[in-house]
Protein backbone atom coordinates (compact mmCIF):
# COMPACT_ATOMS: atom_id res chain seq x y z
CA UNK A 1 0.00 0.00 0.00
CA UNK A 2 2.31 2.64 -1.36
CA UNK A 3 1.35 6.15 -2.57
CA UNK A 4 2.47 5.54 -5.76
CA UNK A 5 -0.33 2.94 -6.15
CA UNK A 6 -2.88 5.69 -5.95
CA UNK A 7 -4.03 7.44 -9.21
CA UNK A 8 -5.34 10.58 -9.49
CA UNK A 9 -9.28 10.48 -9.62
CA UNK A 10 -9.89 12.63 -13.42
CA UNK A 11 -11.02 15.94 -12.11
CA UNK A 12 -13.99 17.06 -12.10
CA UNK A 13 -15.16 16.01 -15.19
CA UNK A 14 -15.33 17.78 -18.96
CA UNK A 15 -18.68 16.12 -19.36
CA UNK A 16 -17.48 12.47 -18.31
CA UNK A 17 -15.05 11.80 -21.19
CA UNK A 18 -14.60 8.39 -18.91
CA UNK A 19 -14.18 4.72 -19.60
CA UNK A 20 -13.93 3.29 -23.17
CA UNK A 21 -15.45 6.22 -24.30
CA UNK A 22 -19.28 4.83 -23.69
CA UNK A 23 -21.30 6.50 -26.64
CA UNK A 24 -24.74 7.61 -25.41
CA UNK A 25 -23.61 8.90 -22.08
CA UNK A 26 -26.78 10.74 -21.83
CA UNK A 27 -30.03 8.36 -22.36
CA UNK A 28 -28.43 5.99 -20.37
CA UNK A 29 -27.91 8.70 -17.49
CA UNK A 30 -31.81 8.62 -16.76
CA UNK A 31 -31.42 5.13 -15.65
CA UNK A 32 -31.11 5.94 -12.07
CA UNK A 33 -34.03 8.17 -11.95
CA UNK A 34 -36.38 5.47 -13.01
CA UNK A 35 -36.06 3.72 -9.94
CA UNK A 36 -39.38 3.83 -7.75
CA UNK A 37 -39.37 6.33 -5.02
CA UNK A 38 -37.88 5.62 -1.85
CA UNK A 39 -40.61 5.35 0.73
CA UNK A 40 -40.35 8.37 2.58
CA UNK A 41 -38.30 7.46 5.90
CA UNK A 42 -37.81 10.06 8.68
CA UNK A 43 -33.84 8.24 9.60
CA UNK A 44 -31.31 7.85 7.52
CA UNK A 45 -30.72 5.38 4.75
CA UNK A 46 -28.03 3.24 7.08
CA UNK A 47 -27.86 3.48 10.74
CA UNK A 48 -24.93 1.96 12.59
CA UNK A 49 -25.41 1.78 16.26
CA UNK A 50 -22.97 0.56 18.82
CA UNK A 51 -22.20 -2.35 16.97
CA UNK A 52 -20.19 -5.16 18.47
CA UNK A 53 -18.97 -7.75 16.46
CA UNK A 54 -16.61 -11.32 18.08
CA UNK A 55 -15.32 -14.10 16.51
CA UNK A 56 -14.44 -16.31 19.19
CA UNK A 57 -12.79 -14.37 21.81
CA UNK A 58 -11.43 -11.97 19.48
CA UNK A 59 -13.18 -8.70 19.33
CA UNK A 60 -13.24 -7.39 15.66
CA UNK A 61 -15.62 -4.32 16.08
CA UNK A 62 -16.14 -2.13 18.79
CA UNK A 63 -18.72 -0.06 19.83
CA UNK A 64 -19.29 0.97 15.78
CA UNK A 65 -21.91 4.08 15.45
CA UNK A 66 -22.45 6.10 11.81
CA UNK A 67 -24.78 6.88 9.83
CA UNK A 68 -25.50 7.51 5.66
CA UNK A 69 -28.14 9.48 4.77
CA UNK A 70 -30.24 9.61 1.78
CA UNK A 71 -27.81 10.78 -1.23
CA UNK A 72 -24.69 10.95 0.86
CA UNK A 73 -21.44 8.93 -0.30
CA UNK A 74 -19.59 7.93 2.99
CA UNK A 75 -15.83 6.59 2.74
CA UNK A 76 -14.30 4.72 5.07
CA UNK A 77 -10.94 4.20 5.68
CA UNK A 78 -8.41 2.89 7.90
CA UNK A 79 -4.99 -0.07 8.03
CA UNK A 80 -5.79 -3.20 6.86
CA UNK A 81 -7.22 -5.03 10.18
CA UNK A 82 -9.10 -2.10 10.60
CA UNK A 83 -12.49 -4.19 10.81
CA UNK A 84 -13.49 -1.78 7.86
CA UNK A 85 -14.65 -4.88 5.19
CA UNK A 86 -16.12 -6.58 8.16
CA UNK A 87 -18.26 -3.15 9.34
CA UNK A 88 -19.55 -3.10 5.66
CA UNK A 89 -20.49 -6.67 5.68
CA UNK A 90 -22.92 -6.12 8.36
CA UNK A 91 -24.87 -3.72 7.13
CA UNK A 92 -26.64 -6.31 4.63
CA UNK A 93 -25.81 -9.24 6.97
CA UNK A 94 -23.31 -11.14 5.20
CA UNK A 95 -21.72 -11.18 8.44
CA UNK A 96 -23.73 -11.67 11.59
CA UNK A 97 -22.64 -9.09 14.55
CA UNK A 98 -23.31 -9.65 18.28
CA UNK A 99 -24.40 -6.32 19.95
CA UNK A 100 -25.90 -3.33 18.64
CA UNK A 101 -28.17 -2.29 15.47
CA UNK A 102 -28.11 -1.41 11.73
CA UNK A 103 -30.84 -0.41 10.19
CA UNK A 104 -31.66 -0.33 6.80
CA UNK A 105 -33.85 2.44 5.22
CA UNK A 106 -35.64 1.87 8.54
CA UNK A 107 -35.38 -1.85 8.49
CA UNK A 108 -33.66 -3.46 11.21
CA UNK A 109 -31.61 -5.88 9.53
CA UNK A 110 -30.92 -8.55 12.97
CA UNK A 111 -34.35 -8.88 13.46
CA UNK A 112 -35.21 -12.47 12.93
CA UNK A 113 -38.85 -11.20 11.21
CA UNK A 114 -36.94 -9.43 8.26
CA UNK A 115 -37.02 -10.89 5.02
CA UNK A 116 -33.18 -10.52 4.24
CA UNK A 117 -33.00 -11.35 0.82
CA UNK A 118 -35.64 -9.08 0.16
CA UNK A 119 -34.01 -6.31 2.40
CA UNK A 120 -30.31 -7.16 0.24
CA UNK A 121 -31.94 -7.17 -3.39
CA UNK A 122 -32.61 -3.50 -2.11
CA UNK A 123 -28.73 -3.03 -1.26
CA UNK A 124 -26.06 -2.95 -3.83
CA UNK A 125 -23.13 -4.75 -3.03
CA UNK A 126 -19.72 -4.42 -5.03
CA UNK A 127 -16.90 -7.30 -3.35
CA UNK A 128 -13.05 -6.69 -3.85
CA UNK A 129 -12.93 -10.10 -5.73
CA UNK A 130 -15.67 -8.82 -8.10
CA UNK A 131 -17.21 -12.11 -7.43
CA UNK A 132 -19.26 -12.59 -11.00
CA UNK A 133 -20.11 -15.93 -11.86
CA UNK A 134 -17.96 -17.41 -13.55
CA UNK A 135 -20.33 -19.68 -15.57
CA UNK A 136 -22.49 -17.38 -16.73
CA UNK A 137 -21.91 -14.90 -20.03
CA UNK A 138 -22.26 -11.24 -18.83
CA UNK A 139 -25.59 -11.12 -20.03
CA UNK A 140 -26.77 -14.00 -18.06
CA UNK A 141 -24.40 -12.25 -15.31
CA UNK A 142 -26.74 -9.05 -14.91
CA UNK A 143 -30.48 -10.70 -15.46
CA UNK A 144 -29.82 -13.33 -13.23
CA UNK A 145 -30.86 -11.86 -9.65
CA UNK A 146 -33.25 -9.28 -11.60
CA UNK A 147 -35.42 -12.75 -13.23
CA UNK A 148 -35.30 -14.67 -10.01
CA UNK A 149 -35.74 -11.98 -7.34
CA UNK A 150 -37.78 -9.06 -8.96
CA UNK A 151 -39.46 -11.28 -11.31
CA UNK A 152 -38.99 -9.76 -14.23
CA UNK A 153 -39.04 -11.23 -17.47
CA UNK A 154 -36.11 -12.05 -19.38
CA UNK A 155 -36.65 -9.82 -22.31
CA UNK A 156 -36.68 -6.74 -19.70
CA UNK A 157 -33.85 -7.83 -17.51
CA UNK A 158 -31.65 -8.54 -20.62
CA UNK A 159 -32.90 -4.83 -21.98
CA UNK A 160 -31.98 -3.47 -18.71
CA UNK A 161 -28.33 -4.84 -18.41
CA UNK A 162 -27.60 -4.10 -21.57
CA UNK A 163 -28.40 -0.69 -20.94
CA UNK A 164 -26.38 -0.51 -17.59
CA UNK A 165 -23.22 -1.92 -19.67
CA UNK A 166 -23.43 0.93 -22.35
CA UNK A 167 -23.34 2.97 -19.65
CA UNK A 168 -20.00 1.51 -17.85
CA UNK A 169 -18.59 1.19 -21.43
CA UNK A 170 -18.95 -2.93 -22.10
CA UNK A 171 -21.69 -2.84 -24.34
CA UNK A 172 -19.67 -5.00 -26.60
CA UNK A 173 -18.64 -7.49 -24.06
CA UNK A 174 -21.98 -8.64 -23.08
CA UNK A 175 -21.88 -12.09 -24.78
CA UNK A 176 -18.17 -12.58 -23.40
CA UNK A 177 -17.74 -14.61 -20.07
CA UNK A 178 -15.82 -12.63 -17.03
CA UNK A 179 -13.36 -14.77 -17.25
CA UNK A 180 -12.80 -13.31 -21.00
CA UNK A 181 -12.59 -9.88 -19.30
CA UNK A 182 -9.87 -7.77 -17.52
CA UNK A 183 -9.94 -6.87 -13.75
CA UNK A 184 -11.32 -3.73 -14.42
CA UNK A 185 -13.80 -4.81 -16.49
CA UNK A 186 -14.81 -7.15 -14.34
CA UNK A 187 -15.35 -5.16 -11.74
CA UNK A 188 -17.25 -2.57 -14.16
CA UNK A 189 -20.02 -5.32 -14.81
CA UNK A 190 -19.90 -6.09 -10.80
CA UNK A 191 -21.14 -2.11 -10.27
CA UNK A 192 -23.69 -2.67 -13.27
CA UNK A 193 -24.87 -5.64 -12.17
CA UNK A 194 -25.98 -4.16 -8.73
CA UNK A 195 -27.08 -1.41 -10.19
CA UNK A 196 -29.38 -3.38 -12.76
CA UNK A 197 -31.78 -4.45 -9.08
CA UNK A 198 -32.67 -0.38 -8.91
CA UNK A 199 -30.49 -0.35 -5.14
CA UNK A 200 -31.44 2.46 -2.88
CA UNK A 201 -27.76 1.93 -1.99
CA UNK A 202 -24.48 1.03 -2.57
CA UNK A 203 -22.11 -0.33 -1.05
CA UNK A 204 -18.37 -0.91 -2.00
CA UNK A 205 -15.93 -3.10 -0.48
CA UNK A 206 -12.51 -2.33 -1.26
CA UNK A 207 -13.36 -2.45 -5.05
CA UNK A 208 -9.76 -1.61 -6.30
CA UNK A 209 -7.93 -3.25 -4.29
CA UNK A 210 -7.75 -6.23 -6.04
CA UNK A 211 -7.17 -4.49 -9.62
CA UNK A 212 -4.13 -3.67 -11.11
CA UNK A 213 -2.84 -0.12 -10.65
CA UNK A 214 -3.68 1.03 -14.34
CA UNK A 215 -6.98 -0.49 -14.05
CA UNK A 216 -7.72 1.84 -10.81
CA UNK A 217 -8.93 4.85 -12.66
CA UNK A 218 -12.08 3.07 -14.50
CA UNK A 219 -13.12 1.70 -11.93
CA UNK A 220 -13.54 4.82 -9.97
CA UNK A 221 -14.63 7.22 -12.77
CA UNK A 222 -17.74 4.77 -12.84
CA UNK A 223 -18.28 5.61 -8.93
CA UNK A 224 -17.53 9.41 -9.24
CA UNK A 225 -20.21 9.52 -11.86
CA UNK A 226 -22.88 7.52 -9.77
CA UNK A 227 -21.89 9.56 -7.08
CA UNK A 228 -22.24 12.79 -8.84
CA UNK A 229 -26.07 11.47 -9.66
CA UNK A 230 -26.78 11.28 -6.22
CA UNK A 231 -26.06 7.28 -5.47
CA UNK A 232 -26.46 6.90 -1.76
CA UNK A 233 -22.89 5.44 -1.23
CA UNK A 234 -20.99 3.57 1.61
CA UNK A 235 -17.44 2.96 0.02
CA UNK A 236 -14.44 1.18 1.80
CA UNK A 237 -11.13 2.29 0.29
CA UNK A 238 -7.63 2.66 0.13
CA UNK A 239 -8.22 5.86 -2.64
CA UNK A 240 -8.21 8.63 -0.39
CA UNK A 241 -8.38 10.47 -3.81
CA UNK A 242 -12.04 9.53 -4.21
CA UNK A 243 -12.56 10.23 -0.60
CA UNK A 244 -11.54 13.87 -1.30
CA UNK A 245 -13.49 14.03 -4.50
CA UNK A 246 -16.54 12.80 -3.91
CA UNK A 247 -17.03 11.70 -0.47
CA UNK A 248 -19.53 13.65 1.92
CA UNK A 249 -18.27 12.26 5.28
CA UNK A 250 -14.65 10.34 5.95
CA UNK A 251 -15.26 7.58 8.52
CA UNK A 252 -11.87 6.40 10.01
CA UNK A 253 -11.03 3.25 11.66
CA UNK A 254 -8.65 1.56 13.68
CA UNK A 255 -8.99 -1.63 15.62
CA UNK A 256 -12.11 -2.35 15.08
CA UNK A 257 -12.91 0.95 16.29
CA UNK A 258 -14.52 4.44 14.25
CA UNK A 259 -11.39 6.75 15.51
CA UNK A 260 -13.32 9.80 13.54
CA UNK A 261 -16.01 11.05 11.16
CA UNK A 262 -15.98 14.16 9.31
CA UNK A 263 -15.97 15.88 5.96
CA UNK A 264 -12.98 15.55 3.65
CA UNK A 265 -11.39 18.43 4.13
CA UNK A 266 -11.55 17.27 8.23
CA UNK A 267 -10.33 14.09 8.77
CA UNK A 268 -8.35 14.23 5.60
CA UNK A 269 -6.44 18.06 6.18
CA UNK A 270 -6.21 18.52 9.40
CA UNK A 271 -7.22 15.33 11.35
CA UNK A 272 -7.87 15.22 15.68
CA UNK A 273 -6.21 12.05 16.65
CA UNK A 274 -3.06 10.74 16.30
CA UNK A 275 -3.66 7.23 14.65
CA UNK A 276 -5.30 9.17 11.77
CA UNK A 277 -2.26 11.42 11.33
CA UNK A 278 0.16 8.91 11.34
CA UNK A 279 -2.29 6.61 9.29
CA UNK A 280 -2.45 9.54 6.61
CA UNK A 281 1.14 9.69 6.85
CA UNK A 282 1.76 6.48 6.28
CA UNK A 283 -0.19 6.04 3.23
CA UNK A 284 0.36 10.14 1.60
CA UNK A 285 4.17 9.46 2.38
CA UNK B 1 -3.88 -72.85 -26.82
CA UNK B 2 -6.96 -71.16 -28.25
CA UNK B 3 -7.05 -74.29 -31.08
CA UNK B 4 -10.14 -75.72 -28.94
CA UNK B 5 -12.11 -72.97 -28.34
CA UNK B 6 -14.93 -72.39 -29.67
CA UNK B 7 -15.90 -68.57 -29.65
CA UNK B 8 -19.42 -69.40 -31.91
CA UNK B 9 -20.64 -69.61 -28.65
CA UNK B 10 -20.31 -65.51 -28.57
CA UNK B 11 -21.97 -65.48 -32.17
CA UNK B 12 -25.13 -67.76 -31.15
CA UNK B 13 -25.67 -65.62 -27.92
CA UNK B 14 -25.33 -62.31 -29.02
CA UNK B 15 -28.86 -61.41 -29.18
CA UNK B 16 -29.32 -62.71 -25.08
CA UNK B 17 -26.29 -60.89 -24.26
CA UNK B 18 -26.85 -57.21 -25.29
CA UNK B 19 -30.31 -57.25 -25.70
CA UNK B 20 -31.12 -58.65 -22.51
CA UNK B 21 -27.89 -58.36 -20.55
CA UNK B 22 -26.19 -55.31 -21.12
CA UNK B 23 -29.55 -53.22 -21.57
CA UNK B 24 -30.31 -54.10 -18.25
CA UNK B 25 -26.63 -53.40 -16.84
CA UNK B 26 -26.67 -49.94 -18.35
CA UNK B 27 -30.14 -49.19 -17.29
CA UNK B 28 -29.31 -49.76 -14.27
CA UNK B 29 -25.99 -48.19 -14.26
CA UNK B 30 -27.94 -44.62 -15.54
CA UNK B 31 -30.52 -44.68 -13.28
CA UNK B 32 -28.33 -45.11 -10.23
CA UNK B 33 -26.23 -42.69 -11.17
CA UNK B 34 -28.58 -40.26 -11.86
CA UNK B 35 -30.51 -41.18 -8.31
CA UNK B 36 -27.47 -41.48 -6.84
CA UNK B 37 -26.09 -37.82 -7.80
CA UNK B 38 -29.46 -36.17 -6.77
CA UNK B 39 -29.76 -37.88 -3.87
CA UNK B 40 -25.41 -37.33 -3.04
CA UNK B 41 -26.33 -33.95 -3.66
CA UNK B 42 -29.23 -33.21 -0.96
CA UNK B 43 -26.67 -35.15 1.75
CA UNK B 44 -23.75 -33.15 0.79
CA UNK B 45 -25.57 -29.84 0.85
CA UNK B 46 -26.92 -31.23 4.50
CA UNK B 47 -23.54 -31.70 5.80
CA UNK B 48 -22.78 -28.23 4.60
CA UNK B 49 -25.55 -26.39 5.83
CA UNK B 50 -24.05 -25.62 9.25
CA UNK B 51 -27.93 -26.49 10.92
CA UNK B 52 -28.33 -28.24 14.03
CA UNK B 53 -28.37 -32.13 13.68
CA UNK B 54 -28.52 -32.25 9.83
CA UNK B 55 -24.67 -32.49 9.13
CA UNK B 56 -24.13 -35.85 11.81
CA UNK B 57 -27.09 -37.23 10.26
CA UNK B 58 -25.64 -36.84 6.84
CA UNK B 59 -22.17 -38.16 8.28
CA UNK B 60 -23.34 -41.30 9.94
CA UNK B 61 -25.31 -42.06 6.71
CA UNK B 62 -21.95 -41.53 4.38
CA UNK B 63 -19.50 -43.17 7.34
CA UNK B 64 -21.39 -46.25 7.33
CA UNK B 65 -22.53 -46.86 4.03
CA UNK B 66 -18.86 -46.05 3.08
CA UNK B 67 -18.05 -49.21 5.52
CA UNK B 68 -20.12 -52.11 4.31
CA UNK B 69 -19.68 -53.99 1.59
CA UNK B 70 -21.83 -53.65 -1.69
CA UNK B 71 -22.77 -56.94 -1.84
CA UNK B 72 -23.71 -57.22 1.91
CA UNK B 73 -26.22 -53.59 1.17
CA UNK B 74 -27.74 -55.44 -1.86
CA UNK B 75 -28.53 -59.03 0.20
CA UNK B 76 -29.80 -56.83 3.41
CA UNK B 77 -32.18 -54.33 1.06
CA UNK B 78 -33.70 -57.24 -0.83
CA UNK B 79 -34.46 -59.51 2.01
CA UNK B 80 -35.26 -56.32 4.65
CA UNK B 81 -37.18 -53.81 2.17
CA UNK B 82 -40.47 -55.76 2.36
CA UNK B 83 -40.52 -56.16 5.51
CA UNK B 84 -39.57 -52.81 6.60
CA UNK B 85 -42.48 -51.41 3.94
CA UNK B 86 -44.77 -53.96 5.71
CA UNK B 87 -44.23 -52.24 8.85
CA UNK B 88 -44.29 -49.22 7.65
CA UNK B 89 -47.83 -49.34 5.75
CA UNK B 90 -48.74 -51.99 8.20
CA UNK B 91 -49.72 -54.88 5.93
CA UNK B 92 -50.78 -58.07 6.93
CA UNK B 93 -47.27 -59.70 4.31
CA UNK B 94 -44.34 -58.18 3.47
CA UNK B 95 -44.77 -55.96 0.17
CA UNK B 96 -43.29 -57.59 -2.97
CA UNK B 97 -40.41 -55.20 -4.25
CA UNK B 98 -39.04 -57.28 -7.17
CA UNK B 99 -35.43 -57.75 -7.79
CA UNK B 100 -34.87 -54.72 -10.02
CA UNK B 101 -36.66 -52.43 -7.90
CA UNK B 102 -34.90 -53.61 -4.66
CA UNK B 103 -31.27 -53.55 -6.73
CA UNK B 104 -31.97 -50.06 -8.08
CA UNK B 105 -32.82 -48.62 -4.39
CA UNK B 106 -29.52 -50.24 -3.37
CA UNK B 107 -27.06 -49.08 -5.21
CA UNK B 108 -28.38 -45.25 -5.63
CA UNK B 109 -28.13 -45.23 -1.44
CA UNK B 110 -25.07 -46.83 -2.18
CA UNK B 111 -23.71 -44.62 -4.59
CA UNK B 112 -25.45 -41.19 -3.17
CA UNK B 113 -23.14 -41.90 0.13
CA UNK B 114 -19.98 -41.27 -2.86
CA UNK B 115 -21.90 -39.03 -4.52
CA UNK B 116 -22.19 -36.76 -1.48
CA UNK B 117 -18.54 -36.67 -0.92
CA UNK B 118 -17.74 -36.00 -4.59
CA UNK B 119 -20.01 -33.02 -4.55
CA UNK B 120 -19.07 -32.11 -0.82
CA UNK B 121 -15.86 -31.18 -2.21
CA UNK B 122 -17.21 -29.53 -5.31
CA UNK B 123 -19.10 -26.84 -3.27
CA UNK B 124 -16.47 -26.20 -0.81
CA UNK B 125 -13.98 -25.87 -3.83
CA UNK B 126 -16.75 -22.43 -4.77
CA UNK B 127 -15.21 -18.97 -3.39
CA UNK B 128 -17.19 -17.99 -0.21
CA UNK B 129 -17.28 -14.92 -2.14
CA UNK B 130 -19.75 -16.74 -5.00
CA UNK B 131 -22.07 -17.25 -2.07
CA UNK B 132 -21.92 -13.77 -0.37
CA UNK B 133 -22.27 -12.14 -4.21
CA UNK B 134 -25.65 -14.38 -4.48
CA UNK B 135 -26.98 -13.39 -1.46
CA UNK B 136 -26.12 -9.89 -1.45
CA UNK B 137 -28.19 -9.80 -5.12
CA UNK B 138 -31.12 -11.13 -2.87
CA UNK B 139 -31.29 -14.47 -3.94
CA UNK B 140 -32.34 -17.00 -1.35
CA UNK B 141 -30.18 -20.20 -0.21
CA UNK B 142 -31.76 -22.58 -2.68
CA UNK B 143 -31.70 -19.63 -5.93
CA UNK B 144 -28.19 -19.60 -4.58
CA UNK B 145 -27.69 -23.16 -4.84
CA UNK B 146 -29.63 -24.32 -8.29
CA UNK B 147 -28.14 -21.20 -10.40
CA UNK B 148 -24.93 -20.11 -8.91
CA UNK B 149 -22.77 -22.61 -6.18
CA UNK B 150 -24.10 -26.14 -7.87
CA UNK B 151 -23.57 -25.24 -11.63
CA UNK B 152 -20.00 -24.71 -10.67
CA UNK B 153 -19.38 -27.14 -8.27
CA UNK B 154 -20.91 -30.16 -10.92
CA UNK B 155 -18.94 -28.38 -13.79
CA UNK B 156 -15.93 -28.99 -11.61
CA UNK B 157 -16.45 -32.46 -10.59
CA UNK B 158 -17.84 -33.58 -13.35
CA UNK B 159 -14.50 -35.98 -14.46
CA UNK B 160 -14.18 -37.12 -10.86
CA UNK B 161 -18.25 -37.73 -11.08
CA UNK B 162 -18.22 -39.30 -14.29
CA UNK B 163 -14.97 -41.58 -13.12
CA UNK B 164 -17.02 -42.89 -10.10
CA UNK B 165 -20.37 -43.85 -12.55
CA UNK B 166 -17.78 -46.02 -14.36
CA UNK B 167 -16.98 -47.90 -11.24
CA UNK B 168 -20.75 -47.75 -10.89
CA UNK B 169 -20.85 -49.48 -14.00
CA UNK B 170 -18.17 -52.33 -13.16
CA UNK B 171 -20.09 -52.92 -9.58
CA UNK B 172 -23.84 -53.42 -11.33
CA UNK B 173 -21.90 -56.62 -11.74
CA UNK B 174 -22.61 -57.90 -8.30
CA UNK B 175 -26.53 -58.02 -8.77
CA UNK B 176 -25.94 -61.55 -9.97
CA UNK B 177 -26.57 -62.36 -6.30
CA UNK B 178 -29.87 -61.63 -6.79
CA UNK B 179 -30.09 -63.80 -9.41
CA UNK B 180 -31.03 -60.83 -11.87
CA UNK B 181 -29.60 -61.32 -15.68
CA UNK B 182 -27.33 -58.27 -16.00
CA UNK B 183 -24.35 -58.43 -18.39
CA UNK B 184 -22.01 -60.59 -16.74
CA UNK B 185 -25.18 -63.02 -15.11
CA UNK B 186 -26.02 -63.50 -18.64
CA UNK B 187 -22.23 -64.51 -20.07
CA UNK B 188 -22.08 -66.83 -16.86
CA UNK B 189 -25.50 -68.49 -17.72
CA UNK B 190 -24.52 -69.24 -21.23
CA UNK B 191 -21.21 -70.82 -20.19
CA UNK B 192 -22.02 -72.87 -17.88
CA UNK B 193 -25.00 -74.12 -20.49
CA UNK B 194 -22.78 -74.42 -22.88
CA UNK B 195 -19.45 -75.73 -20.91
CA UNK B 196 -17.69 -72.56 -22.38
CA UNK B 197 -16.81 -70.81 -19.84
CA UNK B 198 -12.92 -69.31 -20.69
CA UNK B 199 -14.55 -68.24 -23.64
CA UNK B 200 -17.68 -66.39 -22.49
CA UNK B 201 -15.71 -64.59 -19.29
CA UNK B 202 -12.59 -63.42 -21.68
CA UNK B 203 -15.66 -61.86 -24.02
CA UNK B 204 -17.06 -60.27 -20.78
CA UNK B 205 -13.59 -58.96 -19.85
CA UNK B 206 -12.91 -57.21 -23.23
CA UNK B 207 -16.28 -56.24 -23.13
CA UNK B 208 -16.11 -54.18 -19.87
CA UNK B 209 -12.60 -53.29 -20.40
CA UNK B 210 -14.09 -52.00 -23.82
CA UNK B 211 -17.04 -50.20 -22.72
CA UNK B 212 -14.84 -47.86 -19.40
CA UNK B 213 -11.89 -47.28 -21.92
CA UNK B 214 -14.15 -45.70 -24.15
CA UNK B 215 -16.23 -44.05 -21.36
CA UNK B 216 -12.97 -42.67 -19.87
CA UNK B 217 -11.99 -41.25 -23.04
CA UNK B 218 -14.86 -39.66 -23.61
CA UNK B 219 -14.77 -38.11 -20.22
CA UNK B 220 -11.46 -36.45 -20.76
CA UNK B 221 -12.80 -34.95 -23.98
CA UNK B 222 -15.72 -33.66 -21.90
CA UNK B 223 -13.77 -32.01 -19.52
CA UNK B 224 -12.06 -29.75 -22.04
CA UNK B 225 -15.58 -28.76 -23.08
CA UNK B 226 -17.40 -28.01 -20.00
CA UNK B 227 -14.11 -26.16 -18.18
CA UNK B 228 -15.08 -22.87 -16.98
CA UNK B 229 -13.21 -19.98 -18.42
CA UNK B 230 -11.00 -18.20 -15.54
Amino acid sequence: MTSSAMPPVSPVPEPQAAVDAAPGTGPVGTLLTERPPVPATTGPMIAIDGVSKWYGDFQVLTNCTTSVTKGEVVVVCGPSGSGKSTLIKCVNALEPFQKGQITVDGTKIADKKTNLPKLRSRVGMVFQHFELFPHLSITDNLSLAQRKVLGRSRDEAEAKGLALLERVGLKAHAHKFPGQLSGGQQQRVAIARALAMNPIVMLFDEPTSALDPEMVGEVLDVMVELAREGMTMMVVTHELGFAREVADTVVYMDQGGIVEAGTPAEVLGGPREARTRSFLSAVIG
Amino acid sequence: MFSNFDFGVILNSWRYLFLDGMTFTLTLTALAAVGGVILGTLIAMMRLSGLPVLPQIAKVYVNFMRSLPLVLVIFWFYFLVPYIGQWIIGAERPIQVGAFSSSLITFTLFEAAYFSEIMRAGIQSIPKGQGAAASALGLTYWQSMGSVILPQAFRNMLPVLLTQTIVLFQDTSLVYVLSITDFLGAASKIAQRDGRLVEMYLFAAVVYFTVCFIASLLVRRLQRRVAIIR
